[in-house]
């Protein structure tokens, strides 16, 4: 099958969705990712492999943690860096995003990182771009955001090894999370034996199960003997109106409490793709309680986008 | 072509550099051979010097062009690099680059006072004014050839010559 993704020699090209690329790149992501978290610990935290090269962040949607992290693994891999808050330029004076996109070719950027509320637009811009430039997409609508579904796997493959062992539960607002669909796709291709999602059904998509998971309305009997809970942001502007009654109901049923975690195995980790919004979807003892490796996320998430770069840029001998 | 034994000449290279160790010297292996060699060396010597080990590949000049290789290791440098004396340990000095790239990489945990390389065997063909201090073997090799060096179950080397 014609994956936009892989180049004729199944090499990454691209890095667009998690959905469909084999087990095989995910490893080669992940192991590659290992050897760059003792590089982050260095006193000199910078190695060549994309010296000469220009890495373009283009935002067309705010994000500071995405944009920074993909920023400081940019740099640290010795390439030169661009960032491009579209919402605030070009596109409000009415360019089209692929004449934005030009442009940056035109000044000879090789490697774009695009985030966009469309779902699609780096698959768009990917289509597009000569053969020597890759597009990383860090966010689409509620489609995709890949780094984040393989830091979150990276993470967890670093506290519980043996994936084919696990049982990872995902809290909260599945529907609009495009970080949700990434985590799935990556947990099920590893071989994670059983992934819950735990959600009201107005939270939820409509055929949820065809992902592979199994389906759980309350935390209950969704937590119980879990090994990982991945806590899902509730985004401000769901928190009233049709899909939910208030913030405060949607934490007493899915906020993730020390009572509530007390009901999986007591070496589960909690995990967060941030920002949280303590008191909503998680008490603030969890979060910052022993069981939490929210932190620990957001170093991984350095070594997954210089690993992802890295394999873009250079690719790996076989 | 008859090939040296490999433990003879890692004996060999064993002998010169045990002098040079000082309190202040540092064994570096690279990846892989390189830090069999080092293990072997280190198995002999009465005070034990620091040790590390490196995977220079992220160093190379040739990324571009051929990539990582398959699983870079991480490099494990657990001393003070600042005004140490290290020797460098690798199996086969070819091109002279990987030396390169190790130094390069050795100078980002800080300024060594001197670097020294030992190898199992210089097969010529340096590209680079680098050339190692302490050699088990010198076999002169064209472009078409591969010099291998493994290591069996045992731990026993092994020296293995390919043709293109």
């Amino acid at each position: 099958m014609y994956n936009p993704q892989l180049d004729q020699h199944k090499k990454l090209k691209h890095l667009l969705t998690i959905e469909g690329l084999p087990k095989a790149i995910l490893q080669q992501i992940l192991d590659t990712a290992e050897t760059f978290i003792g590089i982050n610990e260095r006193e000199v935290k910078k190695v060549p492999l994309l010296r000469g090269k220009t890495v373009c962040n283009l935002f067309f949607e705010n994000s500071t943690r995405t944009r920074t992290t993909f920023e400081i693994a940019a740099k640290r891999l010795s390439a030169d860096v661009l960032n491009l808050n579209v919402s605030t330029s070009s596109q409000s004076k009415g360019e089209t995003i692929l004449d934005t996109v030009n442009n940056l070719i035109a000044m000879h950027a090789d490697i774009f990182v695009v985030r966009h509320n469309q779902s699609g637009a780096a698959h768009f811009i990917a289509q597009h771009v000569p053969e020597h430039v890759s597009v990383i997409n860090a966010g689409d609508g509620r489609h995709a955001h890949p780094t984040q579904g393989l830091l979150d796997v990276f993470t967890i493959r670093r506290y519980k090894p043996d994936m084919h062992n696990l049982r990872v539960a995902i809290v909260g607002d599945v529907l609009h999370s495009r970080v949700a669909r990434s985590e799935i796709h990556a947990l099920t291709t590893l071989g994670v034996p059983e992934v819950r999602v735990i959600a009201p059904k107005t939270l939820l998509p409509a055929d949820v199960e065809k992902l592979g998971v199994q389906v759980f309305h309350d935390m209950q009997t969704g937590l119980k003997d879990v090994d990982v809970v991945m806590m899902l942001r509730l985004q401000n502007e769901r928190m009233s109106g049709a899909l939910l009654p208030s913030a405060q109901e949607y934490f007493n049923t899915y906020g993730l409490t020390p009572e509530k975690l007390a009901l999986a195995k007591p070496d589960a980790i909690v995990m967060h793709p941030g920002p949280m919004n303590r008191g909503v979807e998680i008490d603030s003892r969890v979060a910052d309680g022993a069981q939490s490796v929210i932190l620990p996320q957001v170093t991984y998430g350095i070594a997954i986008r210089m690993a992802v770069m890295t394999l873009l840029a250079g690719g790996i001998n076989t | 072509m008859q090939l040296p034994d490999p433990e003879r000449l890692l004996a060999d290279i064993t002998a010169q550099i045990a002098p040079r160790i000082s309190a202040n010297t540092a064994l570096v292996g690279i990846h892989s051979g390189g830090v069999w060699l080092m293990k072997r060396i280190l198995e002999t010597l009465d005070n034990k010097p620091d040790t590390g080990t490196l995977d220079a590949a992220m160093y190379r000049d040739d990324y571009a062009q051929r990539g990582l290789k398959n699983q870079p290791k991480p490099a494990d440098i657990g001393f003070e690099v600042e005004g140490k004396h290290i020797i460098l340990i690798d199996d086969i000095f070819f091109t002279g680059r990987t030396t390169r790239a190790a130094m390069n990489e050795i100078f980002d945990y800080g300024r060594p006072c001197k670097i020294e390389l030992a190898v199992l065997i210089n097969r010529g063909g340096a590209e680079l004014p680098i050339k190692p201090d302490i050699t088990g073997a010198d076999m002169p090799l064209d472009a078409s050839h591969t010099l291998e060096l493994s290591q069996n179950t045992q731990g026993k080397l092994q020296l293995k010559l390919l043709t293109a």
